[in-house]
């Protein structure tokens, strides 16, 4: 075991992952001797080289669409995009083309793609250097959507999504990049796609987060249990295909369930959360399903504080569902 | 008068004769720039399929000859066969690439080992490489036996046993993607090469840019070929470009650009064996601007009339790709009509065939709309075909697959 932030963690789980298999390519803005401008692709280069870590021009849809030719032709890419606020220039390159190849080709063409991306606010980035555009993307067949929340499960769920044949969106928040530190075994792991974590065990309300909002959850957990609340906390870990049981089963047990996320509210993964709820344990609802997320405004800057989902905030939903 | 003026621009490279007119001084210009661009055209073979003076013949034997009169023969015959079938109700969409089937044999030089991302119209290429015309009509009728299963509307083929990869409609997203194959090609240290084609309608989007800029810097061994048919749909090609042809751009990505001959079927093979060679060489990518015209409609469901003279088109049949390679073989003395009978008889029967097998297959079976989504459906697939299996179920008890 050694201590790591989710920087480093995506980082070893690169440098494993193209240690075992010389497939694996690694391109994007700055990936190269810079090692990437939040440093996850740091070393890389210097260890295999300008071919497999390459310095791409400052395009996303030239990364993305090249990423896609490079596995089409056999390849394991590997690409980042610097912030997901910039993913849009690729927006038709990841939608129509890579979640489509395989289906559209009758299976001929697959697409094993490993989007990086860092996504969400909290960092004084303002509206372009804060979104969290996760739904867009689980909303395209042919995706897989992956948002680890701390640094052991970023290395094991990039390590799974480099070893499976579809493409993946693979979020990275950005926000608890170097605050989340923690025990990362320096081995070779993986952790299943499609599992969610039970991060804690509760009783009477279950809240569902990912990525940066698991820690504001679990602090709001916290909060609850000091005043008798007992939360049971789930990362989703993968949005797309989600853990629907460990979801359904925590809910039917506390009968109240509240969802989490930065992105807007409207038409937002929580929505679909909540929906999936609905449709399996209506009858063990105590009260309906509390949403706490951003604003359907553009995200902003002065007032992102206020703007972000906090502890409070998830608190309040929390009481609310088991006041109703 | 404004559809005059694009129909004179549209052919400004290529009808030199219809600008003898009071012009103004960017109209000058462009007629300095069109004679220009018009001087740089490679050509081998004269309207009459005579080799015009000076010219090099490239090297390509009389058996290959044959083949590629074959080729070009049966893409004519596929697309005459394909429309009627479209006019009569018989299939939903088609696309017919008359005029322009030289440009497809680009692929000539080609290696089975090597990649080809297609745009929508280069049937001839297909066939060269071995698509053959079961799975060609298959594919338009979306039946069970459609090598994509029926997931696209016609003409979007995909054939991974010949490295072509499966078209899509959104024009120029296989361009960086075919740069991407050729960068792979190039890290694994191959001397494969990839090329791609598009339509110089498609040199105006994005892709087009950034794949030319990734392809210049990363050297990657692509070879680009833009048919210029004239026309993106109703807009004729002036409205596309302000340079002084399309392959002038290639200058800005570091690359050769070469204009070719689009009708000339032995120019185009020598044009595109070039830039083959100099990708296989390592010497990077070249755009090629094949110079060509769409005669007929967009698709089957465009009609030219509305935005161009009819006399257009007329004027290109002069330049026929076919004809002239037809009076090149006769040069040669190694065609004769009765051959071109027997290959249009083969391939008239063989289409009758294919298309008679196809329509009398299904579509595909319902529970296939769920595979392929992903290389194992996730529970949510599951639910939904479980679903949908069980309406299907209802509707029909007696179907019990």
């Amino acid at each position: 075991m050694t201590t790591m932030n989710i920087i480093q963690a995506v980082n070893n789980a690169l440098h494993i992952e193209m240690e075992r298999d010389s497939s694996v390519v690694v391109l994007g803005e700055d990936v190269g001797k810079f090692g990437g401008v939040f440093r996850a692709t740091s070393g890389l280069y210097d260890a295999f080289g300008g071919d497999r870590v390459i310095d791409t021009p400052l395009a996303e849809s030239g990364i993305i669409g090249a990423a896609i030719g490079m596995a089409l032709y056999g390849l394991r890419p590997v690409p980042e995009i610097q912030f997901a606020d910039f993913i849009f220039p690729a927006f038709d390159q990841i939608v129509n083309e890579l979640a489509k190849f395989r289906y559209r080709s009758g299976g001929q063409y697959p697409c094993p793609v490993v989007i990086r991306t860092p996504y969400g606010g909290g960092i004084r980035g303002g509206h372009y250097h804060s979104q969290s555009p996760e739904a867009l993307f689980v909303h395209t067949a042919g995706l897989k959507v992956v948002i680890p929340s701390n640094p052991r499960d970023a290395k094991g769920l990039l390590l799974a999504c480099l070893r499976q044949k579809d493409p993946v969106l693979f979020m990275e928040p950005k926000r608890i990049y170097r605050a989340s530190k923690g025990e990362v075994p320096e081995e070779d792991y993986e952790i299943p796609l499609g599992v969610a974590n039970v991060v804690k065990e509760g009783s009477d309300c279950t809240a569902v987060a990912y990525g940066a909002m698991v820690p504001v959850v679990e602090e709001a957990a916290k909060k609850a249990d000091a005043e008798g609340i007992s939360v049971e906390v789930i990362d989703l870990r993968t949005l797309l295909p989600f853990d629907i049981e460990t979801v359904v089963e925590s809910v039917k047990k506390t009968g109240r369930a509240v969802v989490v996320h930065e992105a807007p509210k409207t038409c937002g993964y929580g929505a679909e959360l909540a929906s999936s709820i609905y449709e399996r344990a209506l009858e063990y609802l105590e009260a309906p399903i509390g949403r706490v997320t951003g604003f359907d405004i553009p995200f902003p800057f002065s007032l992102e504080h206020e703007y972000m989902p906090n502890a409070d905030r998830t608190l309040g939903a929390i009481r609310k569902t088991l006041e109703w | 008068m404004v559809q005059i003026l694009d129909t004179i621009g549209a052919c400004k490279y290529t009808h030199g004769g219809r600008l003898h007119r009071a012009l103004g001084d960017s109209e000058m210009a462009a007629k300095k720039a069109a004679k220009k661009a018009k001087d740089d055209l490679r050509v081998v073979l004269d309207n009459d399929g005579k080799v015009l003076k000076g010219a090099t013949v490239p090297e390509i034997s009389d058996d290959e000859l044959l083949k590629i009169f074959d080729t070009l023969l049966m893409v004519r015959i596929v697309d005459d066969r394909m429309m009627r079938l479209q006019r009569q109700g018989q299939l939903g969409f088609y696309m017919k690439s008359l005029g322009e089937e030289a440009s497809h044999l680009s692929v000539f030089p080609l290696r089975k080992s090597d990649w080809v991302l297609p745009s929508y119209r280069e049937q001839g290429a297909w066939f060269w490489a071995g698509y053959t015309i079961d799975d060609f009509i298959n594919q338009l009728f979306g039946n069970a036996e459609d090598p994509i299963k029926g997931r696209q509307m016609p003409v979007h083929h995909s054939a991974n046993w010949l490295n072509y990869v499966s078209i899509s409609s959104p024009v120029g997203t296989q361009i960086p993607q075919a740069v991407g194959v050729a960068m792979g090609m190039k890290i694994k240290g191959t001397d494969e090469v990839a090329m791609t084609f598009f339509g110089e309608g498609t040199s105006s989007t994005g892709e087009f840019h950034v794949a030319m800029t990734f392809a210049g810097v990363s050297k990657a061994p692509v070879v680009f070929v833009c048919r210029n048919n004239g026309w993106a749909i109703s807009v004729p090609q002036a409205k596309q470009n302000a340079a002084e042809s399309f392959a002038a751009k290639a200058v800005g990505y570091g690359m050769p650009g070469v204009r070719v001959d689009g009708n000339d079927v032995l120019a185009v093979i020598q044009v595109a064996r070039e830039a083959v060679e100099r990708a296989r060489n390592g010497e990077g990518p070249t755009l090629i601007e094949a110079v060509t015209y769409r005669r007929e409609g967009h698709s089957s469901s465009d009609d030219p009339s509305v935005y161009r003279a009819a006399s257009e088109p007329e004027e290109w049949a002069e330049k026929d790709p076919i004809k002239r390679l037809r009076g090149y073989l006769k040069e040669r003395g190694i065609y004769s009509e009765q051959l071109e009978a027997e290959i249009s008889e083969r391939h008239n029967a063989a289409i009758t065939r294919a298309y008679e097998r196809a329509q009398s297959l299904g579509a595909p079976d319902i529970s296939t709309l769920f595979e392929d989504v992903y290389e194992e459906p996730p529970w949510h697939l599951e639910e939904q075909r479980n679903y949908l299996m069980e309406q299907e179920r209802t509707r029909n008890p007696h179907h019990h697959n």
